[in-house]
């Protein structure tokens, strides 16, 4: 889960993480005056306006900008941003709408930094990531400069050491900048151990973290992301969720249980099982290749769906107006192949199949489920294999084209 | 004929009073499995009626081990005690815990992990055999058999294995599904089947099981099937380049996952550019390893080096 920059400041702040002075706004109205409290509170007129979207990016796509005029300044710049359909790397070409923004203190900077915390999982352990590239795309510096990352690893059962911090403090050169600025950013980094494990973080990015002139150190940036499986120990995440970043589909299908992610092809797929589910995919698009036939979805119904959850699936795909033919592929264990095919049948019946329907059953109680799709009167091709499946979902589809 | 699990594998089942443990325990007995106890806190003296086996409960992994006689857990408890439950197996004693749960938080296995390694540490320096984690997050295990002889532990529909000298290691639990399925149409049966789950941080690696399936005389040749996100299926290509002599097909998940967004499992994430299915295959057929080209050909790719 991902939330808001500001949002993830406020937890900087609750854990002592120094960050500038701001405030969030939704409307031009709010921006001007949270834009006049926070210069009379700092006494400089010089403000930040930073879009609030979950994409990173936002600088280069022309979501931040600094107003020196004052609260005036910042509250046309906030006409700007406010409702602007803002296009990041990370956001694909249709951009996202900004709908709230963060006003916030500018601050005068001696140098940024990047500093990073994630879970290495490869070494099964949280890592903390820092680098003098600050304000650059860490992935860049990664594949270009890996040499210029320093990284240390936290045992769980001692948790940061106060010598690994001084260890990417020395690596970043901070001692130029003077001890007190050293001992500055232990302290925030051991602020950001406590708040990833006790927050049950799956990222935290700082970026940039910056030096000021009086050799403070400052979180400027700050990207959050939740772990999903910790979710029933936060209670509070549901009130820092943003549904309008979420795909609409992607969150019905959450409600109901289901793993669903929207994709740009023209078959839906309704499968069981995550790793049957992507091969699935990678089946359609390779027979599929070359005949315009790809996926429109990943939809794992689960291990232990019932019928209910399997006709919430197969109403969603039908919803979906790219869908021009659906692909039904089941390996039951302890799905059984009859709940299914209820499922499937019930939600064909009640809103009208208009597409071909290919469905694979395998499995436990297969016969029965397979007796229940051609007792149903409806028009499905059935498939003995995955490839059989794939191979019959693109004919069906070639053909739809065709006519 | 198998690895980590078979004639003299004792079970205990943590969170037996539980909808899938007591649905699951039943499946195991009713599969030939010896389940000798079942483990849930405050519940201890009661007896879980387990169809053809009567199964004593006790309150702790400990009793389970000392009373019940048990050598390997199966943990059905819910994601908020899960980590716990290892955690107890493990100090309990019991060689070989599945956990089968879903949705166990990544902080709580960071620290289930560092405990397992300091357990086989200390285990690897008295000489002694290794405490094995498998899973969380997966189908788990199962040697195929009659009773007396199979053990099947976890939730894998049992009657689609056939017994014989292929081993199978997946992240997926429905494609290990796919590819016992497929080896059994062709008639070639499985000496151990594993699902080591998707999750970020987990037990066994795909090396710590291809490892087992080297050393065991019994396993022929062995299916992996990995899928994007982490680098196991990169470390399990190393070690078969370097120690493997037996075939290995493959199948890799998730060519067509687009980047930044999680495909079901928590580990199944393209992030940074890295973890694709591309670097993986590359990895793996520079190993020399065979990749199956589609997940219907796992069963055949693998046959066609077998001859």
């Amino acid at each position: 889960m991902k939330i808001h920059e500001y949002q993830g400041k406020q937890i900087f702040a609750k854990y002592g993480v120094p960050i500038p002075k701001g405030y969030p706004a939704f409307s031009v109205d709010e921006a001007e005056t949270v834009a006049k409290k926070l210069i009379a509170e700092t006494g400089s007129n010089v403000v930040v306006v930073k879009a609030q979207i979950h994409a990173g990016g936002r600088g280069k796509g022309g979501g931040v900008k600094v107003a020196k005029g004052g609260a005036a300044e910042a509250k046309q710049l906030t006409e700007k941003i406010l409702g602007m359909q803002l296009i990041t790397h990370q956001t694909g070409p249709e951009g996202q709408k900004v709908r709230r923004v963060y006003i916030e203190q500018g601050l005068e900077m001696v140098k940024e930094f990047y500093l990073g915390a994630v879970v290495d999982r490869d070494q099964r352990r949280i890592a903390f990531m820092a680098s003098t590239e600050g304000g650059v795309e860490i992935e860049k510096v990664a594949a270009e400069t890996p040499e210029k990352i320093i990284t240390v690893h936290i045992d769980p059962t001692v948790g940061l050491a106060a010598y690994q911090a001084r260890e990417l403090a020395f690596g970043l050169g901070l001692l130029q900048y003077g001890k007190e600025t050293v001992s500055k950013f232990v302290k925030l980094v051991g602020a950001v151990y406590e708040l990833f494990v006790k927050e049950d973080c799956s990222l935290c990015e700082i970026n940039p973290l910056v030096v000021l002139k009086n050799g403070d150190v400052v979180a400027l940036d700050a990207k959050l992301n939740f772990d999903d499986n910790a979710e029933f120990r936060h209670r509070n995440w549901e009130e820092l969720r943003d549904v309008d970043e979420e795909d609409p589909a992607e969150l019905e299908a959450k409600a109901a249980g289901l793993n669903y992610v929207s994709l740009d092809g023209n078959v839906g797929c309704l499968v069981n099982g995550a790793g049957l589910a992507m091969a699935t995919m990678d089946i359609i698009k390779h027979f599929g290749a070359g005949h315009g036939v790809a996926p429109a979805n990943f939809l794992d119904v689960g291990g232990g769906a019932n019928q209910e959850q399997v006709t919430k699936a197969f109403k969603m795909i039908l919803k979906s107006p790219k869908v021009r033919a659906i692909f039904v592929n089941i390996f039951g264990g302890i799905m059984k192949c009859d709940v299914i095919a209820n499922g499937v049948v019930a939600a064909a019946k009640e809103l009208g199949l208009k597409v071909p329907l290919v469905v694979r059953l395998e499995g436990t109680n297969v016969e029965l489920g397979r007796k229940i799709l051609s007792e149903s009167g409806l028009a499905i091709q059935a498939a003995t294999t995955m490839a059989d499946g794939a191979q019959k979902i693109v004919a069906a589809v070639s053909k739809g084209s065709a006519s | 004929m198998s690895v980590l699990v078979g004639k003299d594998t004792k079970i205990v089942v943590q969170g037996i009073t539980g909808g899938a443990g007591s649905f699951h325990a039943k499946q195991m007995i009713e599969y030939g499995s010896n389940v000798v106890a079942g483990c849930t806190p405050t519940r201890g003296g009661e007896t879980f009626d387990g169809g053809s086996k009567k199964v004593p409960v006790f309150d702790t992994v400990a009793e389970s081990v000392e009373k019940g006689g048990a050598n390997t857990s199966v943990i059905f408890v819910p994601p908020p005690g899960a980590a716990d439950a290892i955690l107890e197996a493990i100090d309990a004693g019991c060689k070989l815990v599945v956990c089968i749960t879903e949705g166990i938080p990544v902080m709580d296995m960071i620290k289930v992990r560092r405990v397992l390694e300091a357990t086989q540490a200390a285990e690897k320096a008295a000489g002694k055999a290794l405490t094995r984690l498998i899973g969380p997050n997966c189908p788990g295990i199962i040697t195929p058999g009659p009773a007396g002889v199979g053990c099947k532990i976890g939730i894998m529909p049992g009657h689609i294995h056939k017994a014989g000298n292929i081993g199978v290691v997946s992240k997926s639990g429905t494609l290990t599904y796919e590819a016992v399925g497929q080896l059994t149409a062709l008639g070639i049966g499985q000496s151990t089947c594993i699902g080591i789950g998707g999750d970020p941080v987990a037990g066994m690696d795909f090396i710590d099981v291809l490892e087992l399936f080297q050393n065991d005389p019994d396993t022929h040749g062995v299916i992996m099937i990995g899928e994007i996100g982490g680098g196991a299926e990169e470390r399990g290509a190393e070690y078969i380049k370097k120690h493997m002599n037996k075939p290995v097909a493959a199948f890799i998940a998730g060519t067509t996952a687009p980047e930044g967004k999680r495909m079901g499992h928590a580990g199944a994430i393209i992030a940074g550019g890295k973890g694709t299915a591309a670097e993986k295959i590359k990895a793996l057929e520079a190993a020399g390893a065979k990749i199956a080209p589609t997940p219907s050909d796992m069963a055949t790719t693998l046959q066609s080096m077998m001859k």
